[in-house]
């Protein structure tokens, strides 16, 4: 068959035997390999990214937790300082009531040594009034007749109403 | 080199150039060629002339010597890519690699891009289009000589400027197509890629008739000797470049977009409800 143009079947098929092989060789030899290369790479990317983001959300969750952590620390401490408060107040409250009462046994005390020298210095007092009244006494009567009578009667063992 | 050194040099260099040029064109005549005008002309369209044998077997035209040297020389660098090359790749790419990597991920992202729900063949098929469009385009520059049946000596064309080479990469791509229709949707992508029957026409065709142009607009600037100076740096270089650039990119982006469209899951066009009018 005389196809106008020179088209040649034979020449056309041949074209396409030598594109076919040409293809196929360049899919093995190269459009495969790098393909290939690219999808690893990728891959290895993709990996590393993945490991990158799982650090990240543990580090995240470390994060949180350290966070979590703190928050309960702030909230303990709120609290213990609460308590602490309560007891510094009830300790201060005790210490104060103490005071008081040691200031009660204090004055009470004073009081009993103030009222025992107050009477100790009285009966002292009242004795040096007695001991005053009989040296006056003793004065006033050495000083007269009647008094060395009285001694010997005393010493006779006679009373006045006796004799 | 001093100023007063360098002009001397310029100043010989173009006198001996202009004494060579000089030289060449008085002694031959222009255009005494054993060949006519018409006659090259006629031959690079429809090789009846030229012809080169196969291995003693069969007689073919130039460009599947063209295209089976193409073929050899992509084979071999492909090859020596893969032996020397692709096993030192490094995550951190060096030049080398970064072109590869460029040449195989721009294929590829064509063929996603055009098809994202079918593209690994065409992937692979746009890959080895572009790749021996565009070197059996560049092919030409390098002036390859073979010797005709009749004892000439002939410069190897683009294995597409011949129309049997271009009716084959039509064709192919017409096929790869419909395989792609076959593949996605059955018999309706067989429908879909046989509603665009002119396709492989048109695409031979725009094939062959670029790359002939090319060649055609070239042998009439070589036939004039006074046109062979300077003139073939722009039109053989800058237009073969510009052409292979063009015309790998105008093939593999019309096979990528019809592969897509042909090979699209068709969906069912849900029915609107009815409404209850009361």
């Amino acid at each position: 068959m005389n196809i106008p143009l020179n088209i040649d079947l034979q020449q056309i098929l041949l074209h396409l035997f030598n594109f076919v092989i040409l293809a196929g060789g360049l899919y093995l030899l190269l459009y495969r390999p790098v393909k290939d290369f690219m999808a690893k790479r990728e891959a290895h990317y993709q990996e590393m990214a993945q490991q990158t983001e799982e650090a990240l959300r543990h580090a995240e969750e470390l994060e949180a937790a350290r966070q979590q952590r703190l928050d309960s620390v702030d909230q303990e401490l709120r609290e213990r300082r609460v308590v602490a408060t309560q007891e510094i107040n009830r300790a201060a409250d005790d210490r104060l009531a103490e005071a008081e009462r040691q200031a009660q046994e204090i004055i009470s005390d004073a009081r009993e040594a103030a009222r025992r020298e107050h009477d100790k210095i009285l009966d002292q007092a009242q004795k040096e009034l007695v001991d005053l009244a009989f040296a006056a006494a003793e004065k006033v009567a050495r000083g007269s007749a009647d008094y060395d009578r009285f001694l010997d009667l005393a010493e006779r063992g006679e009373s006045d109403g006796n004799s | 080199m001093s100023k007063e050194k360098r002009r001397t040099f310029l100043l010989i260099w173009i006198l001996v150039l202009a004494a060579l040029l000089a030289g060449i064109i008085l002694t031959g005549p222009a255009g005494a060629k054993d060949e006519a005008l018409n006659e090259a002309m006629r031959d690079a369209v429809l090789h009846e002339e030229n012809r080169v044998s196969l291995l003693g077997l069969v007689e073919v035209n130039p460009a599947v010597i063209s295209a089976l040297t193409v073929n050899g020389v992509l084979l071999l660098a492909a090859a020596c890519i893969r032996i020397f090359v692709i096993p030192r790749f490094q995550l951190i790419p060096g030049r080398v690699q970064m072109l590869l990597e460029e040449l195989v991920g721009f294929f590829d992202g064509l063929a996603r891009s055009n098809s994202p729900h079918r593209h690994k063949f065409l992937g692979v098929y746009l890959f080895a289009a572009g790749t021996y469009i565009f070197t059996g385009t560049l092919f030409e520059l390098f002036g390859v000589q073979s010797v005709t049946t009749g004892g000439r000596i002939i410069a190897l064309p683009a294995p597409l400027s011949d129309i049997n080479g271009a009716i084959c990469m039509g064709c192919l791509s017409y096929l790869v197509i419909l395989s792609g229709g076959i593949a996605g949707n059955g018999l309706r992508g067989v429908g879909l890629t046989l509603k665009d029957f002119s396709l492989p026409i048109s695409m031979s065709f725009r094939l062959f008739g670029a790359l002939l142009s090319g060649l055609l607009v070239t042998e009439l600037v070589y036939y004039s000797l006074a046109l062979s100076f300077v003139l073939p740096v722009i039109v053989g270089v800058i237009f073969t470049l510009l052409h292979a650039l063009i015309q790998t990119y105008v093939l593999i982006m019309l096979t990528a977009l019809f592969y897509g469209e042909v090979s699209e899951p068709h969906r069912k066009k849900e029915k609107p409800a009815r409404t209850q009018h009361n």
